[in-house]
């Protein structure tokens, strides 16, 4: 199961940050891990650009649907249309 | 990931209408962050204030089980309000400050939680019926254009179902017991009634309410009114209780009828005139004061 975020907690220390994820996140066995970390040490790592459309090495870069129903009408094995 | 937000009124309002999700370090318009601190404060106002008719019957529960779920209720009820000034204080106002109006008056918190309560009747209906209305609203806000509430409310909508599942567990033990206990929750019901239908405010037309506009709210408060009326009216009649409405029907559209709830009682209780409002705000002063020394403690160790 992938981590989510669930909310924040306002914590003058570790103890405390700890006590109160408990508390407000994990009372109620809402969770199978619970991890509280400092908002300052969450790094973003910034946007990907994609000047050159590199849509070659992402499963949804690929149209094939056109090119497969052209290719079956050739072959003479496109699905009947009859239902 | 950043979402791409015209830093424009009208871009902005054309975003969450669209449906679009607001983050707490994105840019937004001054209004629509002044209105939401002041929607989102004033349900975490409710949370903590709401504690207190019912934490006076945590030591008169009538068994050992009833004083444990009303106690974990309560905490829920309390960790809910501190989930939610967390969400305020991103926005920019302090908890310190949230708390400091509260108490003075500054600010609101829903009507229901004005009122006394009388009998273990009033506990069984208010986690019944009172949390059910609170529970229509908070489903409507899981669509919030704000993403850090609408995340909380995930949570808190989660915890008011084992709420109402409590009260109606109380309510069902009292009216299978004796006629003196069927007294009890039936005229609890009919207490409880007119701040029930004055709970979700009056209706207001979708285009003149700013806070459904920015899709802060998703639903009217006619919408949650009916939804509640649907949904919880044939419970109450389904165990042979009455609710004072004489007007109250289901016409053949699907739209519930009833007698005009009293507005100008709704305006008054808010604005601080509920028969409860300042004991209970008081209890609360109070309570700020006393464990002021332990606020200083903690945070100057910490320091």
């Amino acid at each position: 199961m992938a981590f989510e975020h669930a909310g924040s907690v306002a914590a003058p220390d570790e103890g405390f940050a700890r006590a109160y994820a408990h508390e407000q996140y994990g009372r109620r066995g809402e969770s199978a891990a619970l991890w509280v970390v400092r908002r300052d040490a969450v790094m973003e790592v910034e946007d990907f650009v994609d000047e050159l459309g590199r849509n070659y090495h992402r499963v949804d870069g690929y149209s094939l649907k056109a090119k497969l129903a052209e290719a079956r009408e050739r072959a003479g094995t496109a699905p009947s249309r009859d239902r | 990931m950043t979402q791409v937000l015209q830093p424009t009124e009208q871009g902005f309002l054309e975003y969450v209408q669209r449906g679009g999700q607001v983050e707490a370090d994105d840019w937004m318009p001054d209004e629509y962050r002044s209105r939401l601190i002041k929607f989102i404060e004033m349900h975490g106002n409710s949370e903590l204030m709401g504690v207190l008719p019912e934490r006076e019957w945590i030591l008169r529960a009538p068994t050992l089980q009833r004083k444990l779920a009303l106690t974990a209720k309560v905490q829920d009820e309390v960790g809910h309000s501190q989930l939610i000034y967390r969400v305020v204080e991103d926005l920019g106002k302090p908890r310190a400050q949230c708390l400091d109006d509260l108490v003075s008056g500054k600010t609101k918190f829903h009507n229901v939680f004005h009122y006394p309560t009388k009998t273990w009747g009033d506990v069984g209906v208010i986690a019944w019926l009172v949390d059910a209305a609170a529970i229509i609203s908070q489903k409507a806000l899981l669509k919030c254009s704000y993403a850090p509430y609408a995340r909380i409310m995930k949570k808190i909508c989660w915890e008011e179902s084992f709420h109402i599942l409590h009260g109606r567990d109380v309510v069902l033990t009292m009216m299978n017991g004796t006629d003196e206990q069927r007294e009890l929750v039936q005229e609890a019901v009919t207490r409880w009634w007119p701040p029930l239908m004055q709970f979700h405010g009056n209706p207001i037309p979708a285009e003149d309410d700013p806070v459904v506009q920015w899709r802060i709210k998703t639903q009217g408060n006619e919408e949650a009114r009916q939804q509640f009326l649907d949904g919880y009216v044939p419970q109450i009649w389904e165990l042979g209780l009455t609710v004072p409405d004489p007007k109250l029907r289901k016409r053949d559209d699907g739209v519930w009828e009833y007698s005009e709830p009293d507005w100008d009682e709704l305006k008054a209780v808010v604005t601080g005139h509920g028969p409860k409002t300042a004991e209970r705000l008081e209890f609360r002063r109070v309570s700020r004061e006393e464990t002021e020394w332990v606020r200083s403690v903690m945070l100057a160790e910490a320091a």
